[in-house]
Parts: structure tokens; C-alpha cells; sequence
């Protein structure tokens, strides 16, 4: 064998000079999370404008407690599209958490706790259900997951009506054990001018956690490896279902999460409640720049994506306008913030 | 990599194999792809397998790697029955494997990818440890001669011989016992192909096993130990080195009289021939006649 290949070593790595380096800004602008950051910017400056209320401190409160109602979800549901998949029973399952607990306490006369913790492993099972049905059955988590919706949504009303005669639980205020979930659940403080909602504490824990364990964590690596290309993470040792199950298993907890706040906010659980949620948790999440093919995205972006949700919400309210048309704007903003996420990343990467 | 370089050119192969195949056999659905094949790979010394398109090599190498459960015969690794039920589980007793379709995610970066599965993790709460993965994959690249100015770059936008190096490097930096490369020549150069080829022979003087697919007789008969041919899924020719000329090999791997009649048959090409540019309607270039069409494939 005549040798006249290079050494394998440094010597023959050579820099190649076609590539600049890319700079800071350019790096800055292909992270996923950069549409939502801008569509965030002009909403704000936007109601700063034109709604009064909008710029009395105050408000902030109430803002960020619509958003973190939505955050919660965003949050799970954007790891899971990351991961490859959707869940399109995310809205009903956090009614049928709400309901389970109050229902399971209610009607056994046991401590609320109790049926606070029947709930949560109500709620995980529903997750991993629907992970277990994604692989058994092999058909797209679209479709899985859009059966399990109408399965809860039929169940919450039926298992309701059966159990108190109505649509709504009845009301535990008044039993062992609610004060102390309800300071857990349901709960807030204020922050100088600001009333926080309890819920935005577990929102803001929630992102910096999710984003934490999908940036540095190999639980995180693997999310993004399944969500990319299921087959090649396999491969190379993955262990795909474990991470998908887990995901799903995932939403499961948050949609616990949120239907304990509904519980012990309200102090009852509508049974029909929920419903529609799903897409706007995959609105926050898409705007925040996860892809639908999976692979790419942020819980970040995500959690900005709820939060221009909250704004909008109240922002139109505050500006006088008619609230009808609230959906119509989200319509449009989901439109916008895709079309400016792929531009910038498209514009991004070629710097 | 290079430890212990143990001399021991064609030493008797009598020790027992890492992995031995008995009559084993892999159908997906009516279509049976492998049918009693027997194959054993020794550490320390390069297997060759060979065959034509579709003869069924990745189908064998993936029922290695784990990624397919065989459904005839049996698999022995270290003398014990076994099965592999996912890649994970052969990874976990050293086999480390580059597929033809490469198994890299395309949104991932080079970094990511390059340790995907075997993530480096530091400190109480097993963070990434992404500073060290980052050095350790650029020195492997490096090694293998080619440049990735930035590690960050999703694995989607490379070129299909850097998505190669970066299979092929991985596979050797986490191979610890038994590495199999399938086509892995296939997309690259003249340079890091010879990267390749010398790395095969210092994995086996480490004392791996390698095993090692590939078209080309010239790298197989300059690495390999043992050769294998494969032919509609089944073994035709099982031969050690030393049974075996470069001649023998090619004429073997491209089913015998077929060589003879295509360099019969090239020899009228006039390769030097130039002839008036013409626009051609779709489908209206003359396809080549082949007489002995006896391969059914698909
Ligand atoms: N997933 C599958 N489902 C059905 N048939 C398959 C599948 N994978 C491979 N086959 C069939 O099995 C046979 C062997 O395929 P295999 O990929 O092992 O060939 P190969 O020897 O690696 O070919 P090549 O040199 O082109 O890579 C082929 O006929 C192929 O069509
Ligand atoms: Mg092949």
C-alpha cells in the first residue's frame, strides 16, 4: 500500500477558508425562540399604544396569570412536538384531573389530599395510555391522541352526570384537607403593586426546568433525537419508546398541575371545560418556534408564545375592542410568527 | 486507540469467536432476505462481507447491530445464545455499528450527534458535559481528516461524506469490542476512504472485530482477513485470506463470467469518442443489453 494519504491526525485538518465564522447576531437570530420574541415585542408596544390599562402595573398580575394558565401546558405539549408528537387531549385531561380529584374526595368523604394524589396518577396514566397506544397501535400520535380527546370528553361528562347528577362537581370547600391544597394550587401573593397568581411561580419553574433538561441534560438530547428522526436514534441507542412514553407521561403531570388550579380556583370543575385548549397550547408552542414535523423548537419560545396569548387576551379586552374577535387575531398571529420564524431561520443560517 | 498490537499475521483463528451466526435467517414478511447464513467473527482480525445490490448484507449486519431480530437459527456472542432486542442492548456488549443510511438526525448538531446515546455527563446532577464532548468529537474528526468549522452546524446541511466521517468516527471512538462498518467507503474520498481503510486495520490491531461491507474488491482484499460473499441471501463463498487472490475475489464478488463478458462487452466503447450534442426525448436513451438477466431484483 503506498502511503501517501496524510496521517489521520491535525496535520491534515486544514481550516477551511470557505467558511466564515458566523457572528454573534446571526447566531443569536437562527435560535428557534427569536420569532416569538419579536411577535412578543409588537404586541406589547402594541396595547402599550393603544389600551390604557394596558400600562397600569397592576394589570402585569393579571396578564401573566392568563398566560401561565396557558404556559403550563405550552410548556409539555412544545417538549412533546419537539419529541415528534402531539397531544390532542391535553385541554379535557386537565378537566378530567380536576374532576377525578373532586369526585374521588366527594363522593368517598376522604381527605382532598387524597383525591389530589388519585388525580396526579390519574393523570400520568392518561400520558403514558396514550404513549402505550402510540406504539401499539402504530398509527400517528394525531390520531391516537384525538381519540383519547373525545374518550375524556365523553367520560367527564358522563362519569359527572352519573356520580352527582349534574355537570359540575359539587363544591369541597368545606372539606379536610382543601385550605392547605388550595394555598398549594390556588393561591397568590403580592409583589408591590403586582398580585402573582401562584400559578405564574410554577410556570416560570416549569420553563427554566423543561428548558434546562432539554438544552443539558441527555434526556433532552434524546427528546430532540426521536422528535428528529425516530429510526436513526434508535439506531445509535436511544431508547425511543421510554423517551416518548415519557414525554406524553410528561403533559400528563402539567395537565394535573392545571387541573388542580381549576379545582381549588374555583372550587368546582365544570365537566364540559377544556375543550379547544389543546390547539392553543400547540399555538403557543408553534409561535414559539417548534416545528409540526418535530425535531426543533424551544420551551422558551413556547412560554413566549403563551404569554403573547395572555397579552392579546387582555389587551383587546383593554383596548375596548370586541372580544369576538380574539380568535380571528390568533389566528393571524399563529400565521405571522411561523412565516417570521422561518424567514429568520432561514435568514440565519445562510450568514 | 492503538494499544497493544498483538503480531499475529495469520496465526491460527482457533481461539473461539466474539460472535458466531448458525443458519440464521431474516424474512420481512414474504420476502426472505437472509436464509441460513453461518458467519463468525473473531477479535483481531477483519471480516469481509461482499455481494451484489440487495444480496442481503445490511439485513445481516443489522440483526447484529440489534436493530433486527433474526427469525431463524442462532446467535452466539462469547458462546452464549443470544438475541439483541434493540441497538442499545448490542451497544451495551461492545458493538458499535456505521449503517449505509448513516442513522444521524438531520436538525441535530455535529456534537449532539456524535454522542447521541452515549452522552458525557458531569457533576451531581449528571448535566451534559458539553464543553468535553464538543473537544472529543472535534479531535475525532479531525483524525479522520476532515474540517467542521463549527460543531454547532445542524448534521442536515453537511456534505454526504462529512455526514459519513462523523458515522464512521463515532462508531470508532465507542466501538469497544466489535465494530461494524457498512459501506462505509461508499460517499467519500480518495483521502479519508484511505483514512478509513488504516483505521479498520488499527482497530483490528487493537484487537476488535471488525466487520466490513463494502463494492470495492481492491479494500476488501487490502484489510480483509476473512471474506464472506453473500448472494440472494445466502453464503456462496466463505474464505480466509490466504485462499483467496485480488483476482479471485473480483471475479467471485462479481458472480464470475459476468466480469469476463462486461470487459468483453466495454471493450468496443471507444472511450474516447465524442459525439454531436442532441436533445433527447424523456426515456429515449437506449437502455444497454443485458443478455443473462437472472437476478430478480426488485
Ligand atoms: N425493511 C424491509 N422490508 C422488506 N424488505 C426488505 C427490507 N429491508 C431489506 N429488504 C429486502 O431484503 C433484501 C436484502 O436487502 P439488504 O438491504 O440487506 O441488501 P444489501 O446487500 O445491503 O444491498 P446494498 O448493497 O444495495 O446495500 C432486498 O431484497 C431488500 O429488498
Ligand atoms: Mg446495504
Amino acid at each position: 500500500m503506498t502511503a501517501t494519504a496524510t496521517e489521520p491526525g491535525r496535520a491534515g485538518a486544514a481550516r477551511d477558508d470557505r467558511v466564515a465564522s458566523r457572528s454573534l447576531a446571526a447566531r443569536l437570530l437562527s435560535r428557534p425562540e427569536v420569532g416569538s420574541l419579536i411577535g412578543a415585542i409588537v404586541i406589547f408596544l402594541l396595547f402599550m399604544a393603544v389600551a390604557v390599562p394596558f400600562r397600569n402595573i397592576a394589570n402585569v398580575g393579571t396578564i401573566l396569570y392568563g398566560a401561565s394558565t396557558i404556559g403550563i401546558m405550552a410548556v409539555p405539549v412544545a417538549l412533546l412536538m419537539i419529541g415528534g408528537e402531539f397531544d390532542l387531549s391535553a385541554g379535557v385531561a386537565a378537566t378530567t384531573s380536576g374532576l377525578s380529584a373532586s369526585l374521588i374526595a366527594w363522593n368517598l368523604g376522604l381527605n382532598v389530599w387524597v383525591g389530589v394524589v388519585l388525580a396526579l396518577v390519574v393523570s400520568v396514566a392518561v400520558g403514558a395510555f396514550n404513549g402505550w397506544l402510540l406504539f401499539k397501535t402504530g398509527l400517528p400520535s394525531f390520531l391516537v391522541t384525538l381519540g383519547t380527546f373525545f374518550i375524556l370528553q365523553g367520560v367527564n361528562l358522563g362519569v359527572t352526570r352519573l356520580l352527582t347528577g349534574n355537570v359540575a362537581t359539587a363544591d369541597i370547600s368545606d372539606m379536610d384537607g382543601f385550605g392547605s391544597a388550595q394555598k398549594v394550587f390556588g393561591s397568590e401573593f403580592a409583589l408591590g403593586p403586582v398580585t402573582v397568581k401562584i400559578t405564574v411561580i410554577y410556570w416560570i419553574v416549569l420553563t427554566l426546568v423543561a428548558a434546562h433538561v432539554l438544552l443539558r441534560t441527555r434526556a433532552g438530547n434524546w427528546i430532540f433525537a426521536v422528535g428528529g428522526d425516530a429510526a436513526a436514534a434508535r439506531a445509535v441507542g436511544v431508547p425511543v419508546k421510554a423517551t416518548k412514553i415519557g414525554l406524553f407521561m410528561a403533559v400528563g403531570f402539567c395537565a394535573w398541575l392545571s387541573g388542580m388550579h381549576l379545582l381549588f380556583q374555583f372550587n368546582t370543575v365544570q365537566s364540559g371545560e377544556g375543550v379547544g385548549k389543546e390547539f392553543i397550547f400547540i399555538i403557543a408552542a408553534v409561535i414559539g418556534g417548534c416545528l409540526l414535523t418535530g425535531g426543533y423548537g424551544s420551551v422558551v419560545g413556547a412560554s413566549i408564545g403563551a404569554l403573547i396569548f395572555g397579552m392579546t387576551q387582555l389587551g383587546i379586552n383593554y383596548a375596548g375592542w370586541n372580544p369576538d374577535w380574539f380568535k380571528t387575531f390568533l389566528g393571524v398571529m399563529l400565521v405571522l410568527a411561523t412565516v417570521v420564524n422561518v424567514y429568520v431561520k432561514m435568514k440565519a443560517d445562510r450568514r | 486507540m492503538s494499544s497493544a498490537t498483538v503480531e499475529r499475521h495469520d496465526a491460527a483463528p482457533s481461539d473461539t469467536p466474539i460472535l458466531a451466526l448458525d443458519g440464521v435467517g431474516k424474512s420481512y414478511g414474504n420476502v426472505h432476505a437472509l436464509r441460513g447464513v453461518s458467519l463468525k467473527v473473531r477479535q483481531g482480525e477483519v471480516t469481509c462481507v461482499l455481494g451484489d445490490n440487495g444480496a442481503g448484507k445490511s439485513t445481516l449486519i443489522k440483526i447484529i447491530s440489534g436493530l433486527h431480530e433474526h427469525t431463524d437459527g442462532t446467535m452466539t456472542l462469547d458462546g452464549a445464545e443470544c438475541r439483541f432486542p434493540s441497538p442499545r442492548a448490542a451497544q451495551a456488549s461492545g458493538i458499535a455499528t456505521v449503517y449505509q443510511d448513516l442513522a444521524l438526525a438531520p436538525l441535530m448538531s455535529v456534537w449532539r450527534n456524535f454522542f447521541l446515546g452515549n452522552e458525557l455527563r458531569k457533576g451531581p446532577f449528571r448535566t451534559l458535559d458539553i464543553a468535553r464532548m464538543k473537544q472529543i468529537c472535534d479531535e475525532e474528526l479531525a483524525k479522520m481528516g476532515i474540517i467542521i468549522p463549527d460543531l454547532d452546524r445542524p448534521v442536515g446541511g453537511l456534505s454526504g461524506g462529512q455526514r459519513q466521517c462523523i458515522a464512521i468516527a463515532r462508531a470508532i471512538y465507542f466501538g469497544a469490542r466489535v465494530i461494524i462498518l457498512d459501506e462505509p467507503t461508499a460517499a467519500l474520498g480518495v483521502k479519508q476512504s484511505g483514512v478509513v481503510l488504516r483505521y479498520i486495520v488499527k482497530a483490528r490491531d487493537a484487537g476488535l472485530g471488525v466487520i466490513f461491507i463494502t463494492h470495492n474488491p481492491h479494500h476488501a482484499h487490502l484489510v480483509g482477513n476473512h471474506f464472506v460473499i453473500l448472494k440472494l441471501g445466502r453464503v456462496v463463498l466463505d474464505a480466509h485470506r490466504d485462499e483467496l487472490t485480488l483476482e479471485q475475489l473480483t471475479t467471485e464478488m462479481a458472480g464470475g463470467e459476468e466480469l469476463a463478458e462486461l470487459s468483453h462487452e466495454l471493450r468496443g466503447v471507444d472511450p474516447g469518442k465524442v459525439v454531436a450534442p442532441a436533445e433527447v426525448e424523456h426515456g429515449q436513451v437506449e437502455a444497454p443489453a443485458r443478455p443473462d438477466e437472472e437476478e430478480p431484483s426488485a
